[in-house]
């Protein structure tokens, strides 16, 4: 390792732009001639449009256009899709409602888009949007999808009878049944997993801009995956074909997932760009945000676990309700099914694994991937289930899990995992020593002399990122193929510029991926640059989600790094007259191994390009592109303790401690990967403890569409995080990484209610653990 | 935000004559509730009346036992005021856990209390303390005052100069903030006043805003101690539930609260 390399901390470059408000982000880019957009939305949750008259608002000052969804439809935009085909398990495929980019005949949630104005000002937008007369007639709405099943609810879909977009299942179920009926001990629970709003701090935005000389769009926005949006926005949407379609992600401020999906309102704006003949920008506020950014997690689970006598689990078998909102959004379908399922056999040998999920239509916001996107749904059903299981069993919850701990790999699970390598007990161990697990009773004891609850609770979660093997997702009904792509170009004075199909929107890549060139080559990170997010600069990538960049981008960089090297050796050793396989790079010279002949790194690319003296046959110039297609998921894996205090009088939970031992595999930069930890922490401490969408179950109105209500974690909420890291490399990539950017907040959640629910002695608790709901569980459990 | 006429007048009487000369206009101090209700256009004056440069609504002064906080003051100047630290450093705590260090910059006490949010901090401390509520043209005791959700007995036009109150012999102030907003989810003002008298005032937690609770104020009159206040029953019947806390978690909380005051004061 350099001091620049792979496992140096080095600090990020990206942040000097950043720290001095130098980011460019969507809303920053102005051409001339730029106008806004302001949507009219829906304040009903669910209703047929009788009428839109657009009369008033087109007389408005400064008005350009106003525009519906009829308009779009005259001009052959296409339906959102959802991008994964999921079956159900009678054999049929998912029920897919229509969803207009703008609503013509019916409103679905508070907040559908039913008109567009463009002026020029924002404020004269919004002005117009509220001149707009919509003539709706209410039709009652469903925001619960428990309820949305029952029988005489309201129907969002013609499509999806019932409300039921699929019925599906993973698993032996008759196994898992017999094992059931067989068992010592079944450990039952129902779990609610609450809906988030992702609150990335740079709220979505658009700007559409149509040259009608070239008949050609380009559009920036706040994408994780630039080129997953154009193709989309070109196969299916009918934008425009992608060669006359350029989508630009620039600075994106977090995403966590909510940037993934292609929305409507880049749609409309790169369309109402050349129906208006002016570049039309869009930035969303924040309550449009909650409105209107996909959610969540929003599951209800029942869970049985089986043990047999000697507390080994025998069986698991899961019953979930997953809440899709009013229509499918991009990989809605992927989350709760092969996303969420197929980790359910968590840290543990389980024999027997049967999953069933529902998804279903509500009157509220799309729900998507949300940082962890299945993963930590399934965490937290299996942790509060295994650490319950514990209680009853009246084993300490580290041993029942080290009883159950998977201890030789590879493992297959019976639900599709594959993993290939861990050491959940490393983890624990550490986890466990760095908490003082066995000083808590003296703790516990100590805060009861204050009047405080004092409680611990653990969580092994495991995770599979890496996303993902192409060919299996694609007989999975993914859509789209989940490799990456790097293009590495040297230039003829030896800096290095690395275009990759990642993107960059807070996780530092143009730091870590520099750092993996300049170990490669012993150049200086400054020499080297980073390019993405822009499709006329990047060849097709597939962005950055699931915590794929370092395992799948970094792989391809890795490909495409081994191609120039080859090249570098070979024209090195034809300007020393060596033999290419004496070459050795290192402190950025290519030198002969074993004499003091050395040809510096630069003077290597220089001769790329001058072409004098080439080896015979040799192209010229020095730029290798690869792809790379992963062979199998990551397994990243770890152990979260959390200890609380608990004020029985208020029910306030204070985190007293919160230690966390991860196997993310390798690490190139430890600095970035514990930002990306306590990030992910400080999020699952939000699910636990304050966050939670409301919608009123009646109205289907927004409750929680401000921060007056909807509680963001913040600095004092949260505690300092004791983070350690376990290295077991993962076998399946060329850097034995595995990926960090979602465990925090997969790992977390279970940890924490764990922990409180000890302390106040009441198991019955879901999240989001107000004080109000935690005063009312220890007040029901007599404390 | 809706476009709106700014005015910066630098008198009360200048003041006054702007904002009469529109029927649509109001008058602006901290603008930490105004313009975020403006900027979400729920409020959309044709005139804003910028109180923040006239010297008459400025400074606090302490004489004998009175204290006097010009309307204009910010919470930032109260919670590090030495002469109120001196006189009744509740006032001062209370100021101190106002929103966060730019609202406390900005906001004003006779914004505040002119808003009578049913969960800001201020209104309780008005009413615990026997305030008087001075205004441009009237003297309003704080019992008259505070009239209802965001209501008070301000008329059109009426501009509040400063408040006053007798420095107490013993006042603490106990908030439980909505973990949200961090407004008040509850909380209680208790004072004893120099002749013994008092008052409990509670905020965030009634459904008509803040409220004097007798069962409190008659149980520390007779005896001021925590567990006084810890044996008074709370009913929930006229308090608020809402996602955030049920009126039975509120009444708990009006109680532990007061005991907790009671205990700091
Ligand atoms: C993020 C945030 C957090 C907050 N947290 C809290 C909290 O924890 N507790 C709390 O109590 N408050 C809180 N507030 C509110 C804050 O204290 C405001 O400053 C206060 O409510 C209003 O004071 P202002 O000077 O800003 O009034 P403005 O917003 O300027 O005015 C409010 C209203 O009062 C009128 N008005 C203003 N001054 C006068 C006057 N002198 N005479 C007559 N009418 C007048 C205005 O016309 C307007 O109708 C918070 C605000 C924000 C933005």
């Amino acid at each position: 390792m350099g001091v620049e390399g792979i496992g140096a901390r080095v600090a990020r470059k990206e942040d000097k732009r950043f720290l001095m408000g130098q980011g460019r982000y969507t809303d920053d880019m102005s051409v001339p001639g730029m106008r806004y957009a302001a949507f009219v939305r829906s304040p009903h949750a669910h209703a047929k449009i009788r009428s839109i008259d657009t009369s008033a608002a087109k007389d408005m000052p400064g008005v350009i256009a106003v525009l519906t969804g009829r308009e779009m439809l005259d001009d052959g935009i296409g339906n959102l899709i959802c991008g994964w085909m999921i079956h159900s398990k009678d054999g049929s495929p998912m029920k897919m409602g229509a969803w207009r980019p703008i609503a013509h005949e019916t409103v679905r949630y508070v907040g559908d888009a039913v008109a567009v104005v463009v002026a020029d000002s924002m404020g004269e937008a919004r002005d117009a949007a509220e001149a707009v007369l919509v003539d709706y007639e209410v039709l009652p709405a469903v925001t619960d999808a428990v309820r949305a099943l029952e029988a005489g609810q309201p129907q969002l879909h013609p499509e999806a009878p019932g409300n039921l977009i699929f019925d599906w299942q993973l698993g032996d179920s008759d196994a898992t049944d017999a094992a059931i009926a067989a068992a010592a001990h079944v450990t039952e629970m129902r779990i609610v997993n609450n809906r988030l709003a992702p609150n990335p701090m740079e709220p979505r935005a658009a700007l559409g801009i149509y040259d009608s000389a070239e008949d050609h769009y380009t559009c920036y926005t706040t994408s994780q995956n630039p080129h997953v949006a154009r193709l989309v926005m070109s196969a299916f949407y009918n934008v425009a074909p992608e060669n006359k379609l350029r989508v630009i992600a620039p600075d994106v401020g977090g995403g966590f997932g909510s940037k993934i999906f292609i929305y409507p309102e880049e749609i409309v704006c790169l369309w109402a760009s050349k129906r208006a003949g002016v570049p039309v920008k869009w930035t969303s506020d924040r309550t449009e945000a909650f409105l209107t950014d996909a959610h969540g997690r929003d599951h209800v689970s029942t869970v049985k676990m089986a043990f047999d006598a000697d507390n080994r689990i025998t069986a698991l078998k899961v019953d979930t309700i997953a809440n899709f909102g009013a229509y499918m959004s991009l990989f809605s379908s992927s989350v709760p099914t092969y996303l969420y399922a197929t980790l359910l056999s968590g840290q543990y040998a389980i024999p027997a694994i049967h999953a069933n999920v529902r998804a279903v239509y509500t009157n509220t916001a799309a729900v998507d991937a949300y940082r962890g996107a299945g993963r930590p749904e399934a965490t937290y059903l299996l942790e509060r289930t295994v650490e319950t299981a514990a209680r009853e069993l009246g084993v300490s919850p580290a041993e029942l899990r080290r009883i159950n701990f998977i201890r030789a790999f590879p493992h297959q699970t019976p639900v599709i995992m594959n993993y290939d390598a861990g050491d959940y007990e490393a983890s624990l161990e550490a986890a466990m020593a760095a908490a003082d697990w066995n000083g808590f009773p003296a703790r516990k004891a100590e805060a009861a002399s204050r009047g405080m609850k004092r409680g611990i609770g653990m969580s092994c979660y495991i995770e599979a990122c890496g996303i993902a093997p192409s060919a299996a997702v694609g007989s999975l009904g993914a859509g789209v193929g989940l490799w990456e792509s790097a293009e590495v170009r040297v230039n003829a004075v030896g800096t290095i510029e690395v275009l990759t199909g990642s993107h960059s929107h807070g996780q530092g890549h143009e730091t870590t991926f520099a750092q993996l060139v300049a170990e490669r080559f012993g150049v200086p990170i400054d020499s080297v640059s980073i390019v993405h997010g822009d499709t006329d600069k990047v060849q097709m990538g597939m962005g950055t989600y699931g915590s794929r960049s370092g395992a799948v981008g970094m792989s391809a960089i890795v490909k495409a790094l081994d191609k120039v090297e080859a090249k570098a050796k070979k024209i090195a050793a034809h300007l020393m007259e060596a033999d290419e396989s004496d070459i050795v790079i290192e402190n950025g010279a290519l030198k002969v191994a074993g004499t003091d002949k050395s040809v510096p790194w630069f003077q290597m690319a220089l001769a790329a390009y001058t072409a004098h003296n080439l080896p015979s046959g040799m192209e010229p110039g020095l730029k290798e592109g690869a792809f790379y297609d992963p062979s199998n998921f990551t397994f990243p894996a770890g152990c979260y303790i959390a200890e609380v205090e608990v004020d029985p009088e208020t029910g306030k939970t204070t985190i007293v401690q919160f230690v966390a031992a991860d196997d993310f595999g390798n690490i190139i930069n430890p600095m970035i990967v514990e930002g990306q930890v306590h990030g992910g922490i400080a999020q699952g401490i939000g699910q636990a403890l304050l966050e939670g969408v409301h919608y009123d179950p009646e109205t289907g109105q927004l409750l929680t569409a401000s921060y007056m209500d909807y509680t963001m974690p913040r600095a004092d909420d949260l505690p300092s995080f004791k983070v350690s890291h376990q290295v077991t490399p993962c076998p399946g990539n060329p850097l034995g990484i595995k990926g960090c950017g979602e465990a925090g907040a997969i790992g977390s959640p279970p940890a924490l209610i764990n922990a409180i629910t000890d302390a106040i002695g009441n198991n019955d608790l879901t999240m989001p653990a107000t004080p109000q709901k935690v005063w009312a569980a220890a007040l029901a459990a007599g404390n | 935000m809706y476009a709106t006429n700014y005015h910066r007048p630098s008198s009360i009487a200048e003041a006054v004559a702007l904002q009469s000369a529109s029927n649509e206009a109001k008058y602006v101090s901290g603008g930490m509730t105004l313009i975020p209700t403006m900027k979400q256009r729920l409020a959309a004056p044709s005139d804003l009346v910028d109180l923040r440069h006239i010297a008459e609504l400025k400074g606090i002064s302490v004489n004998a036992s009175r204290v006097r906080i010009g309307a204009g003051t910010t919470h930032a100047e109260v919670s590090a005021s030495p002469e109120l630290a001196a006189a009744c450093p509740a006032i001062c705590h209370l100021a101190a856990h106002i929103g966060d260090p730019h609202v406390r910059h900005m906001g004003t006490i006779g914004g505040s209390i002119a808003n009578n949010d049913p969960a800001a901090d201020y209104p309780s401390a008005m009413l615990a303390l026997g305030a008087t509520i001075v205004t441009n043209a009237r003297e309003i005791p704080a019992d008259d005052f505070f009239t209802g959700l965001f209501e008070t007995a301000l008329e059109d036009g009426d501009i509040v100069v400063a408040v006053t109150f007798d420095m107490p012999a013993k006042a603490a102030y106990s908030k439980f903030p909505n973990p949200a907003s961090r407004y008040a989810m509850t909380g209680v003002f208790v004072a004893k006043a120099q002749d013994g008298s008092v008052r409990v005032a509670v905020t965030g937690a009634g459904a008509n805003g803040v409220f004097r609770h007798a069962g409190l104020e008659a149980a520390l009159s007779a005896d001021w101690s925590a567990d006084a206040a810890a044996g008074v029953t709370v009913d929930a019947g006229d308090l608020l539930s809402d996602i955030h806390g049920s009126a039975e978690y509120r009444a708990n909380l009006v109680k532990v609260m007061a005991k907790r005051a009671v205990a700091a004061a």
